[in-house]
């Protein structure tokens, strides 16, 4: 775990070196601010459309080693 | 920079895992794009790009870490393309023009979900992505600077400036249309983005 704080402090950089603050998000801030919330989370619970079931699924199809790159296509 | 070895091919069992972590991560890489972009069919498309970015550059996900994050910076760097390719035009979500956010006891104006959209569309895009980061989509701000290639305090200054410049639009209706449109305005945006891509996000997940 110890790693993986440093390399966040490394990204983090020169001016901070607080671990763990936490946005206030809202909580006390403008009406919009719910509004934000809501655009994102109203896309979160939309059921996934077909298109990217079928994306997932053809991930499986190419999914047979280095070669995977070469067979994309309509084939067979 | 070289010797680096090359990630080890990853197992059956861990492309399973990966794509269980994708597929749970792909309604977020699609409420993420659809705030960056705007158009809903547009920001699909992103979010198909960054799947297929993804899939091809598995070996390098660190198993354990956060899928969500490490796809957003695939997500945000193939959108910063994108944009300077000037495919994205800050169009906003007709969709969701009808519809009122419920104003909380003494507000005196409802503001509208479109308008609050709109708003949010018209920030330079290093402002919408760090707001759309901490405000919407629930991360730290020491997750979204890694996210973005940033210092936490850039982050927290850029979420300071996108707060107040819409508690200053959403307050005075006073929403500008498509600041794009306009020529200065425009190639503004694609100095930003220069400026923006410069800091490519977490590493690893450049494709």
């Amino acid at each position: 775990m110890t790693s993986r704080d440093e390399s966040r402090a490394s990204v983090s950089g020169e001016s901070t070196a607080n671990g763990g603050t936490t946005p206030a998000a809202g909580k006390d801030g403008p009406a919009w601010a719910d509004g934000l919330k809501q655009l994102y989370d109203d896309v979160v619970e939309e059921p996934l459309p077909d298109a990217f079931k079928d994306l997932l699924a053809q991930l499986d199809d190419t999914d047979d080693g280095d070669t995977a790159a070469g067979r994309s296509g309509a084939g067979s | 920079m070289t010797d680096k070895p090359p990630p080890p091919k990853r197992t059956a069992a861990q492309k399973t895992d990966f794509k269980r972590e994708l597929t749970e991560v792909v309604p977020h890489l699609r409420a993420f794009a659809r705030g960056l972009c705007g158009r809903p069919d547009m920001a699909d498309d992103l979010v198909q790009e960054t799947m297929l970015k993804a899939w091809a550059a598995q070996d390098r996900f660190e198993p354990g870490t956060s899928m969500r994050a490490w796809t957003f910076v695939i997500l945000r760097n193939a959108y910063l393309t994108d944009m300077r390719r000037n495919r994205f035009r800050g169009e906003y979500d007709e969709g969701v023009a009808e519809r009122i956010l419920t104003a909380p006891a003494g507000q005196e104006e409802p503001i509208h979900l479109s308008d609050m959209h709109r708003a949010l569309l018209t920030l330079p895009p290093e402002r919408r992505e760090a707001l759309l980061l901490v405000g919407a989509g629930g991360f730290s701000y020491e997750e979204a600077a890694e996210i973005c290639g940033c210092a936490v305090g850039t982050i927290k200054s850029r979420v300071g400036r996108a707060r107040a410049t819409l508690n200053a639009m959403l307050a005075e209706g006073n929403i500008p249309q498509r600041s794009v449109e306009d020529a200065t305005a425009h190639r503004a945006i694609l100095q930003e983005l220069d400026d923006v891509a410069a800091g490519k996000g977490i590493t690893a997940a450049k494709p």
